[in-house]
Formats: C-alpha cells, sequence, structure tokens
C-alpha cells in the first residue's frame, strides 16, 4: 500500500535519512522504534509532505507522491497525528473534528455523512463528547491525544502515521489509546505506521517494526522476532530502563 | 458648555476610531494568517478613496456602484500583492517581510500619485451633510454610516471566523500552521484570503472615512499607522479587542486634540503604542501567553 525506496530528507545540511525503504501492507500496523534523533519523525513527515524527501520514491496505490503538498496527501488518504498532539488549543473539541474534515467540506461532502463520522469519533473515544463544547488547549494530555487521533479520522484516512501518541501520557491512557487502534484496524481497515519510544507497547500492537538509528533503517522485522531480539532488548527494551536509573 | 464639548468630542472620536478599528482588524487578520504586519495596510485605506473617487468621476458612476468598484479594484491590487510580492518569497523571515511591505507601500503610494495626482479630493456624504443634534454636541450624517458599516463588517467577521469551515481554518492556521497543513488546509491559500479580506475591508474603511476626511495619494500612511495602533492596543486580535482599541484610540485622539491642542493629534496616537508596547505588549485585554501542556 505505501513502499518508501530509497528516501533521502535533509534538514538544512543535516541528512536526516540516509537511503530508507520501508513498506506497510493494507491493514497492517508497522511501528518504527528507535532513539531520540533516529529520523522516525523525520520519516513521517517526509511522508506527509512537510518535510519533503529530496531523492527517492513514496509510493502510495501506485502514485509517487514525494512531491505532493500536505494537502494533496491528505486528500489521498494519508493522516497524520503530530507529535505532542498539536491540536488548535483555542478553539472547541467540536471546532477541531470539524477541521479534521476540512477538505470533505471543501469536496461538497454532505454535512450528514460527516456528522455521522464525528459521531463515530465519539463513540471511539466518549471522553470527547463530553467535552465537545470544551476548548480543547484546557484538556488533560490524554483527551488532546484523544482530540488529536479523532481529527485525523475525520478525514477518513486510508492510512493512519502517528508520532508518540504516547508521550507523556499515563499508563492507563496508553493503553486505552492503543486499544482503539487495534479496533480502527480491525472494523476500518485502517494501515497504521506507529512511531514510538515506548517500544515494548508498540511491539506488541504491531505486526511488523522498524528499527532505526541515524538515519538509517537498521534492522527490520516480524514484530514479535523483533520483541526476542537481543540487539532490541538490549537497545530499546532492557537498556532505556537502566540508563534511566543510572543517571 | 464644557460638557457638550466632551461629547461632541466622544462623538466625533467613536467614528474616527471605528475607522481605525477596520483598518486594525485588517492589520490583525494578516497578522495571524501569516505573522506579517503588513505595513502597506493603510494604502488599502487610501485606494479605497481614491477609487470611489475614479468612479465617481472618471466614470461617472452612481455613489452605490462606485463603492463595489472600489472595494473590487482594492482587493485585486491585494490579490496582486500577495502573488507578487509575498508568495514568491523563498525564505520568508520576518525582517524580509517587513521591509516587502514597507517597499510596497512606498510603490503603492507612489503609483497613486501618478495616477491621482498630488492634490487632496473631496467625495460626495452618503446621505447629504445636514447636521444632527444629540444632546448639546451634532453629528454629521456621515459619522453614522461610519458607525453602522462598522458594526456589520464587524458582526460579517465575527461570523466567519466563527461558524464557516473557511473561516475555522484561517484560524486554525494563525495557531497552529503544522497542524492546519496536516489536516489538509492548504495554508498558502489561507494567506491569499487573508490579504483578499484585509484589503476589502481597508478600501472599505477608506471609502466610508473619504467624505469627511478627503482624500488624498498619502493618507494611507497616517490612516495605516493610527490602525496599527488601534491592533497593537487590542493585541492582535481579529475581534472585539481591537474594535474597543480603536475607539479607544478615537476618543483619546479626539478629546485630546479638542482640550489640550490639535496640535498634538498625532502625537497622542504614538504616545499610546508607545506605552502600549512598552507596558502591555500583549495588548490591553491579553493575557500573557499560558499554555497547559
Amino acid at each position: 500500500m505505501l513502499r518508501l525506496k530509497n528516501i533521502n530528507t535533509y534538514y538544512g545540511k543535516v541528512h536526516a535519512l540516509k537511503n530508507v525503504s520501508l513498506h506497510l501492507g493494507e491493514g497492517e500496523i508497522v511501528t518504527l522504534i528507535g532513539a531520540n534523533g533516529a529520523g522516525k519523525t523525520t520519516i513521517l513527515n517526509s511522508i506527509s509532505g512537510v518535510t519533503p524527501a529530496s531523492a527517492g520514491e513514496i509510493i502510495f496505490s501506485k502514485e509517487n507522491i514525494a512531491s505532493l503538498s500536505p494537502d494533496k496527501i491528505v486528500q489521498l488518504g494519508i493522516s497524520q497525528v503530530p507529535e505532542g498532539r498539536q491540536v488548535f488549543k483555542p478553539l472547541s473539541v467540536e471546532d477541531n473534528l470539524e477541521l479534521g474534515a476540512y477538505l470533505r467540506y471543501r469536496n461538497r461532502e454532505s454535512r450528514t455523512s460527516i456528522h455521522k463520522d464525528m459521531n463515530e469519533v465519539f463513540t471511539l473515544f466518549p471522553r470527547l463528547e463530553e467535552r465537545r463544547k470544551q476548548l480543547a488547549g484546557t484538556m488533560s494530555g490524554g483527551e488532546q491525544q484523544m482530540l488529536a487521533i479523532g481529527r485525523a479520522l475525520m478525514a477518513k484516512p486510508k492510512m493512519l502515521l502517528l508520532d508518540e501518541p504516547s508521550m507523556g501520557l499515563a499508563p492507563l491512557v496508553v493503553q486505552e489509546i492503543f486499544r482503539v487502534l487495534e479496533q480502527l484496524r480491525q472494523e476500518h481497515g485502517t494501515t497504521i505506521l506507529l512511531v514510538e519510544q515506548n517500544a515494548k507497547a508498540a511491539l506488541k500492537l504491531a505486526d511488523r517494526g522498524y528499527v532505526m538509528e541515524t538515519g538509517k533503517v537498521i534492522l527490520e522485522g516480524l514484530a514479535n522476532e523483533l520483541l526476542e531480539n537481543a540487539e532490541v532488548k538490549r537497545a530499546y527494551l532492557g537498556k532505556d530502563k537502566k540508563e534511566m536509573w543510572e543517571r | 458648555m464644557q460638557l457638550d464639548q466632551i461629547l461632541q468630542y466622544t462623538l466625533s472620536g467613536l467614528s474616527t476610531g471605528a475607522i481605525y478599528a477596520l483598518i486594525g482588524i485588517g492589520f490583525s487578520i494578516i497578522y495571524n494568517a501569516t505573522g506579517i504586519i503588513n505595513f502597506a495596510q493603510g494604502e488599502f485605506v487610501m485606494l479605497g478613496g481614491l477609487f470611489t473617487l475614479t468612479g465617481l468621476q472618471l466614470l461617472h458612476l452612481p455613489l452605490w456602484a462606485s463603492v463595489p468598484f472600489s472595494i473590487t479594484a482594492t482587493t485585486v491590487i491585494g490579490i496582486l500583492f500577495e502573488r507578487l510580492a509575498i508568495r514568491p518569497l523563498r525564505q520568508p523571515t520576518p525582517l524580509n517581510l517587513v521591509i516587502i511591505t514597507i517597499g510596497c507601500s512606498i510603490l503603492i503610494r507612489g503609483l497613486a500619485m501618478l495616477f491621482w495626482g498630488k492634490d487632496t479630493h473631496a467625495i460626495q456624504s452618503f446621505s447629504g451633510d445636514n447636521p444632527i443634534a444629540i444632546g448639546g454636541a451634532t453629528i454629521l450624517p456621515q459619522h453614522i454610516w461610519i458607525l453602522v458599516v462598522t458594526l456589520i463588517i464587524i458582526a460579517i467577521n465575527k461570523f466567519y471566523f466563527y461558524h464557516t469551515i473557511s473561516g475555522k481554518a484561517m484560524r486554525a492556521c494563525s495557531y497552529n500552521r503544522r497542524a492546519a497543513g496536516l489536516v489538509g488546509i492548504d495554508v498558502r491559500r489561507m494567506v491569499l484570503f487573508s490579504f483578499i479580506i484585509s484589503s476589502a475591508m481597508g478600501a472599505v474603511a477608506g471609502i466610508i472615512v473619504a467624505p469627511l476626511t478627503m482624500t488624498a495619494y498619502d493618507v494611507g500612511v497616517m490612516l495605516g499607522l493610527k490602525g496599527f495602533c488601534a491592533a497593537i492596543i487590542g493585541g492582535m486580535s481579529s475581534g472585539i479587542s481591537t474594535v474597543i482599541g480603536g475607539l479607544i484610540l478615537g476618543v483619546l485622539e479626539s478629546l485630546g486634540a479638542g482640550l489640550i491642542s490639535s496640535g498634538y493629534k498625532d502625537a497622542i496616537a504614538f504616545i499610546i503604542l508607545l506605552l502600549i508596547l512598552f507596558i502591555r505588549p500583549q495588548g490591553l485585554f491579553g493575557k500573557a501567553d499560558s499554555e497547559r501542556v
């Protein structure tokens, strides 16, 4: 469904992605793990057209989307839930969700079908419905994350890119969010590319995973294999914790 | 006697203030959508007045047709401005943008001087010049036009920004451009929109004020700065606080000119501007940025 072929992306002079290739099949949940600065977010932003790749191909449904602008990419069915939620804080929950469907409004889709999808988001995250008139910026981090996901879903994406949805959230909230991701795949066949620091939780949810280091993919495989992989265990599942205690 | 005078100054201050408010909102809309302080905003005001003059005198249109003609013509200039001067910029740093808008403002003023000459032009009032007595003060029908038109424009603005998807999208761009792009909002299109709205509003301000103050190729400088001042008092909001900012400015200016000396009229606006920038740079009603993370 999505295939990256030898992507190279630069931030100014920094070579952030070096010949990265990866693919996602339809309905798959794939996770990208790796340390800070490994280039995970850059991959998502290159797919979304925010920091376009300077070389390489990004093929989505047989079309090269590498040079398209972010709004065209949303139009094609790839929505990103950015790192740190990035909800529109001074707008209400409802307005945030409406804006998620911005392109559908512009394409003159009927309001009833858009509202139907909003209700679906409310079924996934009942807490958003309780707070539909509240300003997004006044909600807790977990609720903002739910809103960010809901907003992305309002575009009816075929594929969802999530950047660190668990960042700074309580374990229970993380569980709820991961449960929703699983539900999305089962009920809608949504393909999901998940960037996570929380490698363990991500690998438990995902079908496959890629491990990144300094702008390169250094390892790929089935999620349960990666969970058992000695190198991954040392670098991303165990050592993280150890480092935390040692310092 | 003294009280009547104060009432008189307040009333005329309110209508000048309404003009400042309209211009100030024009500043805020572009600023919020793009981060640019458009120093050419005052030129839109000047163009509004002068294009009306062209409609009336050169094309011999009636007033009701000259007004839309003028708004359209000014908006076209606003679009050209965005397309030719703002959009092609590769690295839009704030300094570059400020210099560009100042440059464009000088260019537009220069062209206006070539086209309309250096004279000051009078434009007929919309509905006569018979003064209306209010208490011990009198106002002109044009003052009422100014207040009513300003109210209508503000109401339309409010509706657009709070109740239409395109208005909400524009606000979204001002709050978080990156996220706006990620939900599929074409940010550059919104920038163009903001120039369209601001130039049209500037034109309206220029049109309704022209019968009172007359118009010339260089009225945009002072009106633009006063509008900027209103926007600063209002904390660069495109809503009610800039309106209040404009009204405060207009009334203080009028009272100051009447009670102290008319020589200080412009100085008052800039003293207020400097005081606000020193003491409350977030605007009179703005809260210092505090966000819950």
